[in-house]
């Protein structure tokens, strides 16, 4: 397996943007694997509909975030809360490999799904051995 | 309707203040409660009703699993993340497999008036309180 290919993640302070600095944001779970034709990430966003998704890259990093949306009844008093926030918000610094144009997002029941693929020019070629 | 940021908020500055005072949480787990956390749960009150919400995305909606028996909700179900096989992972970080979460519920829920709905992957249960012990209006005549 190739080493460079790593996702790495940025520190916490690299990835918040400016307006966002004083709200809490989840750090959703991931899980991260690769396979010769590219990267797949599964996230798990609950209360995330796709209207209320970004995924988005500038250079090389890779930022998903949004926002939860979950109905309360009016005058709701909290009596015990495990999440305490409802912005979602992770980020990951990609190689130059991945081919950023073509990164295929989809979401269902609250993960996100991307998939990642490599440029045609970095995917793995079966090189013959001729025998002569 | 969707004001949770604020009324989240204001419950972590409370219980900011309480772990401040008390050195923890001062709520008891249930005893019944599995360890490992997953799903996260948000639990609210109305007059009207107690809302439940269960923060598990991906789960097969045929696992779900709801009960309630002597007051006690209880809520099961399973998520399987499918791993491929030949694959790398770099990380591993999602819940995967059977989850049971309980909880001792109000005395004055009515166990036939509960709905639950999946959507976005929050399982919303909602539990109505009976009729008596509704905040009424009296008349004075």
């Amino acid at each position: 397996m190739t080493e460079k290919t790593q996702l790495a993640t940025k520190q916490e302070t690299d990835i918040k943007s400016v307006s966002r600095q004083n709200e809490p944001s989840i750090r959703p779970a991931v899980d991260i694997f690769e396979d010769e034709s590219g990267i797949t990430l599964h996230a798990d966003m609950p209360g995330i509909s796709r209207d209320r998704l970004s995924v988005k890259v500038e250079g090389d990093t890779l930022t998903i975030e949004g926002d939860a949306e979950i109905p309360v009844p009016e005058g709701m008093e909290p009596l015990y809360a495990d999440v305490r926030a409802t912005h979602y918000q992770r980020s990951f610094t990609l190689s130059n490999e991945m081919d950023t144009d073509k990164v295929e997002a989809s979401l269902n029941q609250g993960v996100l799904t991307l998939r990642i693929p490599k440029r045609e020019e970095h995917k793995p070629r079966k090189i013959e051995v001729k025998v002569g | 309707m969707f004001g949770t940021t604020a009324l989240f908020d204001e419950l972590q500055r409370i219980q900011r203040e309480m772990e401040s005072v008390f050195g923890s949480t001062p709520w008891a787990n249930g005893i019944r409660s599995s360890s490992t956390g997953f799903p996260p749960v948000n639990v609210g009150t109305t007059a009207e009703e107690v809302d439940v919400y269960f923060f598990a995305p991906g789960v097969n909606p045929d696992s779900w699993d709801i009960s309630i028996q002597n007051n006690v909700l209880s809520v099961a179900g399973e998520r399987r993340v499918i791993r491929e096989e030949g694959a790398s992972y770099y990380r591993k970080e999602r819940f995967d497999g059977e989850f049971r979460r309980t909880f001792s519920l109000p005395d004055d829920i009515d166990p036939e008036k509960v709905d639950a709905n999946y959507k976005d992957g929050v399982l919303h249960v909602r539990l109505q309180r009976k009729e008596s012990s509704k905040p009424r209006q009296i008349t004075v005549n």
